[in-house]
């Protein structure tokens, strides 16, 4: 018996694919949803893959907040539904403010796209237990809307209560305050980073490792221990 | 029908890298004395029926769930009654 893992396409996902991919990868049976689907068709966790949801209209995620899947999404996650988001999904992820934040253009006003180290800060999340706090991990970074901001305030909630799941290793990419790349909520199931996992499961495309892999596993033992 | 102008800023705290570029742009353009730039965005919503206090609620409340993230942006609403007074006499 393995987990339901959905991926969500939007009108401009670019990352869907992939997304779907590693969730097989890893074991998982890849489900695709649409944005208009109202029915979750029973996954047990969803991916918010990367893309530029109707265009980044308004702010990025602004409008994809506002689709129908979103809606069940938004609500079982507030039950305890693993989702992941990525990128673009990060981005809808705080617009829906299921995590605290928000993210603008990048600081220095370039797209980025290089493999990025990054530090795993918490290893107890629904995504990230096959990982170590502390371990760098390299994985795909490729946006212009990455700089995380939020006011001093809630980044130190985040940090006191180790909410910040991954910081940018070497260097700062896009001036992301106290270089978040990713945070979780209170419970660990809702997670959100900038750089993409998904494109670093298999050993002959992308950064050539297969660090983001831990991301699909770490979930899909928590769902098949947990059934 | 009614114009009503809803302006959207960052956060004075919020860095504004855009209107930076757009501040550093001035002076090899000529135009010198321009201390700082911020950009924001300016939505202008036709309203169909009266701009009374029930109708600018329902639009404050879409630009604060909508039109601006209240994590880093301020909005403010305005009336533009000159939209009205230059409607055209035909």
């Amino acid at each position: 018996m393995t987990a339901r893992i959905g991926v969500v396409t939007f009108p401009g996902t670019l990352d869907d694919r992939d997304a779907l991919r590693a969730a097989r990868i890893a074991g998982a049976e890849p489900v695709s949803l649409w944005h208009r689907d109202k029915d979750l068709k029973q996954v047990d966790a969803v991916v918010l893959a990367g893309g530029f949801s109707y265009g980044d209209y308004l702010r990025a995620g602004a409008i994809a907040r506002f689709s129908p899947v979103m809606g069940q999404i938004i609500e079982q996650a507030r039950e305890g539904m693993p989702v992941l988001g990525i990128c673009n999904g990060f981005q809808i992820l705080t617009e829906t403010h299921l995590l605290p934040g928000a993210m603008l253009r990048n600081n220095h006003l370039h797209f980025v796209c290089k493999d990025q180290k990054l530090r795993v800060e918490n290893a107890e999340t629904a995504w990230t237990r096959d990982y170590t706090a502390g371990q760098e991990i390299s994985v795909p970074l490729k946006n212009i809307d990455g700089r995380y901001v939020a006011d001093e305030h809630a980044l130190d909630e985040l940090e006191a209560e180790g909410r910040v799941a991954f910081r940018y290793a070497d260097g700062n990419p896009n001036g992301s305050l106290r270089d978040i790349a990713g945070i979780t909520n209170a419970a660990g199931n809702v997670v959100g980073l900038m750089p993409h996992p998904e494109h670093a499961v298999e050993p002959l495309v992308g950064t050539g490792g297969t660090d983001g892999l831990g991301f699909f596993t770490s979930i899909l033992k928590k769902l098949v221990t947990a059934s | 029908m009614a114009r009503v102008v809803v302006d959207v800023m960052l956060k004075p705290e919020i860095l504004d890298p855009q209107g930076q570029a757009v501040q550093r742009a001035l002076p090899r353009l000529g135009f010198e004395g321009i201390a700082d730039v911020r950009q924001g965005k300016r939505f202008e919503l036709e309203v169909e029926g009266p701009v009374d206090e029930a109708a600018l609620a329902r639009i404050h409340e879409l630009a604060e769930t909508f039109l601006a993230n209240t994590v880093i942006e301020d909005f403010a609403v305005k009336v533009e009654e000159s939209a009205q007074v230059a409607e055209p006499a035909k």
